[in-house]
């Protein structure tokens, strides 16, 4: 694996990137590269935030400098292969109910498809955590398939509530927070990616992998099963 | 020591608790928030003798309004220069102050600054998120914004009357209109005369100003059919430029990652400072090298240190405040 480049950031962080196009091998490196760094404990480095193509290296700048953190993440290079980092298997139980799933029927409409085939094609999705982003929890996966990839809506909807599962182009979501979003809502769950535990805050790290299994209405939580 | 509890008689918009800030969590989509103003929460701690520097409330330009319902405390006020009452005591910007059973603490924008902060002696009772009180203003989490009506509770208050009285506002606490920053990360996504542009002509707030940034006006910088980059993260101070050209400085409660190219990046030494300025002061970039931006870092935090523990020195007891007079008195009177 050849040198990632390094970019100094204000006076507390470097960004290190491996390329400049989204792609499921460099999002990889980037997470193998952020265990390294974890495993490393390179002085003064606060803490790390990775990306789909980068990883931004936080430091302390009493403490250490751009030069010196670019040093000692050099040191980790070449990095074992991709595949052997350690990394988590998520199964998320979705309910696809349409009363629930406001956008499911459009979807379908969007991709010439019937509402079971939308489904089958998500549940039959391999997703990657391949970063967060936008508002705290919001763990974007990618690798959705093709056949049911739908731009944003040209509006946004207000106000949407946690537990939605929302996908955009390649990407699918989970809601954490209420917001407005131009996404496609297809499924509800009661999943919480951000969860109420002090000591494991958040359900997913970056790398892990998620797959969703069909459940009933009924078998949601009493406060979800409401339109 | 006493328990004393406030009433909220009236809060602006953005008015909320902070503490230092919640750090670690970016990689999960979790700014670090804290005081838009650090140095002036540190302040206002120090102001009234706090050893540990624990939560206090931002106030915007909004302002605040609040009542002691109970118990006393002495509390300390640092930021802009704002307008401060304190029962019959009216003034302005640093000061600390004893608040009794019954008296109103009215806090109005002044002449300079966007925020100020109010520390209390003792701890505020307040919820946590993630380890930390602070606010974070997209989802409310942390112990949240005020609200009129509202009541908060400080335990272990103390009276402490020897530190009350003004403070002038220490020089490096005032705003500046040069901002020194780092070029990059994504420079390469602009058209080389955009950076030269950026770093020479001056920009103005606009009223597009809050927690999470705040969105200049200028000249356009072109970016180089950049639109279509990959989600980056982002930090606090990174300047982001829209595909209008328009940049942002993106503050203390920053989304974490997103995919507008980054022209430029505040150094942490001037970022609090230009979250200080008000819409429509004007602002000078300078780019600085990233070795003289960790100097600037390295200087600004000695001279952080300097000035807090200069304003948390023991101040002299009532009696010896009086002394002080009578000597001064006896001069001037000398003098006639």
């Amino acid at each position: 694996m050849g040198l990632p480049t390094f970019k100094p950031v204000a006076d507390y962080a470097v960004l290190i990137e491996f390329g400049t196009k989204v792609d499921d091998a460099l999002n990889r490196k980037v997470v193998a590269l952020d265990k390294a760094i974890a495993a490393a404990r390179i002085t003064g480095v606060v803490e790390t935030v990775p990306a789909l193509v980068n990883l931004l290296v936080v430091f302390d700048p009493l403490a250490t400098t751009h030069t010196n953190v670019q040093a000692a993440v050099t040191t980790l290079f070449p990095l074992g292969p991709t595949d052997d980092v350690e990394t988590t298997a998520h199964s998320v139980p979705v309910c696809y109910d349409t009363e629930l799933s406001p956008d499911l029927i459009n979807v379908a409409k969007a991709v010439d498809m019937s509402i079971e085939a939308v489904i089958a094609a998500h549940m039959s999705a391999n997703l990657r955590v391949s970063m967060y982003g936008f508002a705290p929890g919001f763990a974007y996966l990618s690798g959705l398939p093709d056949a049911i990839q739908v731009p944003r809506k040209p509006s946004a909807t207000r106000g949407v509530q946690t537990g939605r599962v929302m996908i955009a182009g390649p990407q699918c979501l989970i809601t954490t927070v209420v917001m407005p979003t131009g996404w496609s809502i297809i499924g509800r769950t009661a999943v919480q990616v951000m969860q109420d535990d002090p000591d494991n805050p958040f359900l997913f790290n970056v790398g892990d992998s998620v797959t969703f299994e069909r459940i009933r209405r009924e078998d949601l939580p009493a406060r979800l099963q409401a339109p | 020591m006493t328990t004393a509890r406030f009433k909220v008689t009236f809060a602006g918009p953005l008015v909320s608790f902070q503490d230092q800030g919640r750090i670690g969590h970016l990689r999960y989509g979790v700014s670090s928030s804290g005081p838009m103003d650090r140095l002036a929460h540190r302040a206002a701690h120090a102001l009234v003798g706090n050893t540990k520097v624990g939560s206090s409330i931002e106030v915007s330009l909004g302002g605040l309004i609040l009542e002691c319902v109970a118990g006393e405390a002495t509390v300390g006020i640092a930021g802009g220069g704002f307008s401060v009452h304190c029962g019959a005591t009216k003034t302005t910007g640093w000061t600390v102050q004893t608040m009794r059973q019954g008296e109103k603490l009215t806090i109005r924008a002044g002449d300079w600054g966007s925020w100020t902060y109010i520390a209390f002696t003792g701890q505020l009772v307040l919820d946590h998120w993630l380890g930390a009180t602070t606010t974070h203003s997209m989802s409310g989490f942390g112990a949240g914004a005020l609200q009129a009506g509202m009541e908060f509770e400080v335990q272990n208050t103390e009276v402490r009357d020897a530190r009350n009285g003004d403070t002038p506002c220490p020089k490096i606490a005032q705003t500046y209109d040069t901002i020194r920053v780092v070029i990059g990360p994504q420079d390469q996504h602009f058209d080389p005369a955009s950076v030269e542009t950026f770093c020479t002509t001056p920009f103005t707030l606009t009223e597009a100003f809050d927690r999470m940034g705040v969105r200049l006006r200028g000249p356009e910088l072109t970016l180089k059919n950049a639109l279509s980059i990959p989600s980056e993260p982002i930090i606090r101070g990174s300047v982001q430029v829209s595909g209008d050209g328009v940049p942002t400085v993106l503050l203390a409660d920053h989304q974490t990652t997103g995919g507008y190219p980054k022209i430029a990046t505040v150094i942490s030494a001037d970022v609090d400072r230009l979250a200080q300025m008000r819409a429509g002061a004007t602002v000078r970039f300078k780019a600085v090298s990233a070795e003289d931006a960790i100097d600037a870092a390295r200087a600004y935090n000695a001279e952080c240190s300097a000035t807090i523990s200069d304003l948390a020195a023991p101040k002299a007891t009532l009696a010896e405040k009086l002394q002080n007079l009578n000597l001064i008195d006896g001069v001037v009177t000398a003098k006639d």
